[in-house]
């Protein structure tokens, strides 16, 4: 008899559940759909023809979106990397018992993660203007002679890019990282520097092998981020180039703000736009997949 | 002395990185204090243009307007994701079935497909539901958030269950259960999951960006790109701008910091 009860009880699942259901099949899972119809369809203004696999074809011939793949790779490349590494280093250091001032490192470090992605990119535009600060600083400090163009070069804009979405991102990863940090105990390290091992060893013997599961996870957050990048490349290209490059020379076109100016500011084709989207997924999907792979033959 | 010298290079470092990472913010406060070539000449000391700056955003750009826009999509956003998500949380960790748990993993997989994808389709949507221009149509698609319903699912893992049990004997409905015992003894899980709520749609920037069309609804990152990204900017007005629209987020940061950090941590525990 309690079987029955059990199971009528259990219907309430359904009624908890049924507002988000409501609320992402129409705005996630209809869209979804919707944008996979629309991409074998090309799209100018109310003319609709349908293509096949048309667009999926035309994707591989276009430079641009060639260009923003390769351009978000690069950043994916070099930039994750050096974040995590950073993020690891500074949750490790943070995680010893015996640091005094912990909090006001962790809350100093963790702040970047509270700005709005538009906010720093301007304050980071600003900063790494031609006559700006950096430059100043830096010739200031006799490390360079001529002022770097920062945001005018193909080159400096994205190191400029790297360089701002590190300071943004690296406080967030590290609080996930000294997280993962309190399931180890402090006895291990504590017996590791008995056995005379120093800091270096204890963070590659020891942090880096028992946190394998959130490095993980947080590579693959910021592999998916990563590829959705748009606040900051439109921000940082925004008034200074002229006519449609994003950057000198489309070096902060990304796949995101592709989209965006095919659908919205060109002539807009929705079926083109919702074909690279479906190429973006597929290829997050790919990454994501590839990484838990490489992730689980280490193991 | 080795042990001592290993510390103080500790420090050091640390105290380099928390330098960098304090700086920008630093700045930003500096630069609102400042003229336009002040900031873009890259000045470190305060300035006496804050009410300049200041005046002339509210005077001139409707300031007002802008923020109170951006207010009331945030407020929306946060309420409804809430009650939206913390449901859906309860109703998969607390009456499990097969049917469900295919649910559950579908709706995590969709975390990840970028908006940008979806940017079209829900633009359609939007105009096809007249809310084209409208804040509704930038609230609507964000109440729906797999983070949150992640996040309270990881939570209510670690509630009583025989609490709820001793309220099924004492023969409260199960809705009641949820709004009147589960939800108010879970204050810390809200206060962490509305924080992370508010972020994400007081910064939203492409959202507002697709759907708001004309200058009297704009929300504030749509105005900041606005006003920075023009051929001169006014790099004074730009910082005041921006200082504006962190202060919220810092102050909400600083005076509620633990459920900040706790909404973080409580998102991977295993």
């Amino acid at each position: 008899m309690a079987n029955g009860f059990e199971k009528s009880r259990n219907k309430w699942g359904w009624v908890f559940i049924s507002l988000s259901i409501i609320f992402i099949g129409l705005f996630i899972f209809y869209p979804l759909i919707y944008s996979l119809y629309l991409s074998f369809f090309s799209t100018k203004g109310a003319m609709k023809n349908f293509v096949g696999f048309g667009n999926y074809k035309r994707l591989f011939q276009d430079n641009y979106f060639i260009l923003s793949v390769k351009n978000i790779l690069v950043i994916l490349v070099i930039q994750v990397p050096i974040m995590l590494f950073l993020a690891l280093i500074f949750a490790f250091l943070l995680n010893d018992p015996k640091l005094k001032f912990k909090g006001v490192f962790r809350t100093a470090l963790f702040l970047p993660a509270v700005s709005s992605l538009i906010a720093y990119s301007v304050v980071f535009k600003m900063m790494f203007s031609s006559e700006g600060l950096i430059n100043n600083m830096l010739m200031k400090m006799h490390i360079i002679k001529e002022p770097i163009r920062w945001l005018l070069d193909p080159f400096w804009s994205k190191v400029t890019l790297i360089i701002a979405m590190t300071w943004r991102w690296t406080g967030y990863n590290m609080m996930l990282y000294l997280a993962g940090l309190q399931n180890i105990p402090q006895e291990i390290y504590e017996a590791a520097e008995i056995d005379g091992a120093g800091k270096v060893a204890q963070f590659f013997k020891i942090t880096i092998p028992l946190l394998k599961p959130i490095i993980l996870f947080t590579t693959i957050l910021s592999t998916i981020g990563t590829l959705q990048l748009f606040d900051e490349p439109m921000m940082l290209a925004a008034g200074v180039t002229t006519g449609s490059s994003v950057g000198p020379g489309n070096s902060l076109l990304t796949p995101s703000v592709y989209i965006y100016n095919v659908s919205f500011k060109y002539v807009p084709n929705f079926g083109y736009a919702s074909a690279i989207s479906y190429m973006i997924v597929i290829i997050s999907v790919i990454l994501s997949l590839i990484q838990f792979k490489v992730a689980g033959e280490e193991k | 002395m080795k042990r001592k010298i290993t510390y103080t290079f500790i420090y050091i470092i640390l105290t380099i990185a928390a330098f960098i990472s304090v700086f920008p913010f630093y700045w930003m406060i500096v630069g609102s204090t400042n003229k336009s070539v002040d900031v873009n000449k890259g000045k470190l000391t305060f300035g006496t243009h804050f009410l300049t700056n200041f005046k002339n955003l509210v005077n001139n750009y409707n300031l007002g307007e802008v923020l109170w826009n951006s207010i009331q999509v945030s407020f929306f956003v946060v309420v409804f994701s809430l009650i939206v998500s913390s449901m859906a949380g309860y109703g998969f960790e607390m009456y499990k079935s097969k049917g469900r748990n295919y649910v559950y993993g579908a709706v995590l997989l969709t975390m990840m497909i970028p908006f940008a994808a979806l940017m079209v389709p829900v633009f359609k949507l939007m105009s096809f539901f007249n809310l084209i221009d409208s804040l509704w149509g930038v609230i609507l698609p964000m109440i729906p958030s797999v983070f949150l319903i992640f996040f309270f699912r990881q939570n209510f893992q670690q509630y009583p269950k025989e609490i709820i049990m001793a309220a099924r004997v004492d023969g409260a409905s199960e809705l009641r259960i949820f709004f009147s015992i589960v939800m108010p003894s879970m204050k810390a899980t809200y206060a962490a999951g509305a924080i992370y709520a508010f972020l994400t749609s007081w910064n939203a920037y492409l959202q507002p960006l697709v759907i708001i069309q004309t200058q009297k609804n704009r929300t504030m990152s749509l105005f900041i790109a606005n006003l920075a990204s023009g051929y001169q900017p006014d790099f004074g007005l730009v910082m005041t701008a921006v200082v504006i629209a962190t202060l919220p987020t810092l102050i909400l940061f600083f005076a509620l910091q633990k459920h900040f950090v706790q909404g973080i941590l409580g998102s991977v525990k295993q």
